[in-house]
């Protein structure tokens, strides 16, 4: 049976041509950056080059680029390391409801330790109020962080109006671009955006590297102690073999991001239509416009998502949910909660990620599954058979 | 989380999924907020369980304890149903996951509740005497207080 991967939001397949560029940095260049001799010089080298591709792509200097362990490290240092360093400035941090944990427990860790932080509510599409955000703005404020886009339902948020609002007041702007990076065309200057986390795994790079971008002049207190790598704000031996896949995944991806987007577009829109066309009682959560090109997510009424994951294992479809059991605490998706569904119609959602390798045949075995498994875990549901019996109500 | 051989089984395949019609006594537990209901549907003859069926809206391991739940209850006296306990459920399925745990804590008390819903019907009993025999409790969610 074969693999069909639809969790690209989750992490995506390293790019053949990024693995062979990565290669060689594990036995052959595997000198340390920080070395005087030729293997160490060369890998420095690589490494910068790595830091000019992700500058290029963000429109920033490559010295404003710091590579760290991943996407929630970027984070944990963007937010703790300014929110400390402008402490003497205001303790105040707006962030929003349906950031990813990466961001909501490292804010709640700083209110433990005595910051204030103000959760801005979203829409029913799941788009920032950018009023609330504006009124939560107090003397004391001296870091917005917001998603870029939402990694479960893939809303897309107004960051350059964020962005002026933030500038506007002398405020600090982060954002956790960790599902946009790839997807969308980001240009940090015109988007009046300070602090930026992305991570390679979300875009056909390796696991277990991204990177931080930080503004000259925006103040950021050093994350792990040691060495004087990363400018001195990150330290730690360089992992070179994944930097420079993340340099290659980045160049990659904007490389041909239009054509890629089409084509994913085209998929996941055919995806929704089909299902909306053959499963009656679905809700689609999120806004359909501004979204990321290969998020959907649908709830699936009357059923509960992790039996519905399971069914579609043991026919090899990869696809992710907010339900309770699937999250791993009893709770649904903090997401889908702050968007107003009810408990029961977000344990039974969907999110389907598509991504450049994925094809119409897997969408349309994917469709056919899901009408077989959701028909039949509806013919085992104590809500449906209310449901029919009160006469779709 | 790995769920067993054996309760992959009974998510894949599950046993006596339905309703009985004319059924001796129905018994529902579980919530759409916490995302697990449980009805169990029982046929008592001469104080045997001659038929049993399920519906069940949960996850994977909800399934699979409704399933082999009616297994182990099938054929057997109402007596011997009662006693029945979520750990039998659990070790019959080879374990569960500890999240998991609750799933076979509903199922134990959806039969109690059917054979309750039995005794009611009957109408041979006080309710006290059948929360006694069937030792019914409220239900309670930790997740969402329900």
């Amino acid at each position: 049976m074969n693999t069909i991967y639809l969790d690209n939001s989750a992490t995506t397949k390293t790019d053949e041509e990024v693995l062979k560029a990565m290669l060689p940095y594990f036995s052959e260049n595997y000198g340390n950056p920080s070395s005087i001799y030729k293997i160490g010089r060369e890998n420095k080298k690589a490494v910068e080059e790595a830091r000019e591709k992700v500058a290029k792509v963000l429109n920033c200097e490559p010295n404003e680029i710091y590579f760290t362990a991943g996407g929630s490290e970027s984070d944990n240092t963007a937010i703790r390391g300014i929110a400390y360093s402008y402490k003497n400035k205001g303790n105040h941090i707006i962030t929003s409801k349906i950031e990813h944990p990466a961001v909501l427990e490292t804010c709640k860790q700083l209110e433990k330790e005595g910051f204030e932080v103000t959760y801005v509510g979203v829409d029913e599409n799941g788009i920032i109020r950018l009023d609330e955000l504006e009124n939560s703005i107090k003397p004391t404020t001296t870091l917005i962080t917001i998603m870029f886009a939402n990694n479960e339902i893939g809303t897309i948020q107004p960051v350059k109006e964020i962005g002026e609002i933030a500038k506007k007041n002398n405020i600090a702007f982060h954002t956790d671009a960790v599902q946009a990076v790839g997807s969308e065309r980001i240009d940090v200057k015109e988007m009046n955006i300070d602090s930026l986390s992305l991570s390679a795994h979300k875009f056909y790079g390796p696991k277990g590297v991204g990177a931080l971008y930080v503004r000259k002049g925006i103040k950021f207190d050093k994350f792990i102690n040691g060495g004087h790598q990363e400018r001195n704000k990150r330290a730690g031996t360089e992992n070179v073999p994944g930097i420079v896949g993340l340099g290659k995944a980045i160049e990659l991806a904007y490389d041909s991001l239009e054509e890629h987007n089409k084509k994913i577009k085209e998929l996941r829109d055919y995806y929704v239509e089909q299902v909306k066309e053959k499963i009656p009682y679905i809700k689609i959560n999120g806004d359909m416009q501004k979204r990321l090109v290969g998020n959907s997510n649908i709830s699936f009424r009357f059923i509960e998502g992790e039996g519905l994951l399971l069914n579609l294992d043991l026919k090899g479809i990869c696809a992710s949910s907010g339900s309770a059991c699937t999250s791993g605490s009893l709770d649904p998706s903090h997401v889908l909660l702050a968007i107003g569904l009810p408990h029961e119609i977000a344990h039974g959602s969907l999110r389907v990620s598509i991504g450049k390798y994925n094809t119409k045949e897997e969408i349309d075995y994917t469709v056919e599954s899901l009408v077989e498994i959701v028909g039949r875990l509806r013919e085992m549901s104590p809500l449906w058979e209310k449901f029919i019996e009160e006469g779709n109500k | 989380m790995e769920y067993s051989e054996k309760v992959v089984d009974h998510y894949t395949n599950p046993r006596n999924v339905g309703k009985i019609e004319d059924a001796s006594g129905v018994g529902e537990v579980g919530n759409p907020v916490c995302g697990d209901i449980m009805k169990m549907f029982i046929k008592v003859e001469n104080n045997v369980i001659v038929d049993v069926k399920f519906k069940t809206f949960g996850c994977g391991a909800a399934i699979a304890t409704s399933s082999i739940s009616t297994e182990m209850i099938k054929g057997k006296t109402i007596e011997e149903a009662l006693q029945l306990k979520n750990t039998d459920v659990v070790n019959s399925l080879g374990g569960l996951p500890p999240v998991k745990l609750h799933c076979s804590v509903l199922a134990e008390e959806a039969i109690h509740e059917a054979i309750a819903d039995y005794y009611r019907k009957e109408g041979k009993m006080t309710e006290e005497e059948i929360k006694e025999k069937c030792n019914l409790k409220e239900h309670h969610c930790d997740s969402c207080g329900i």
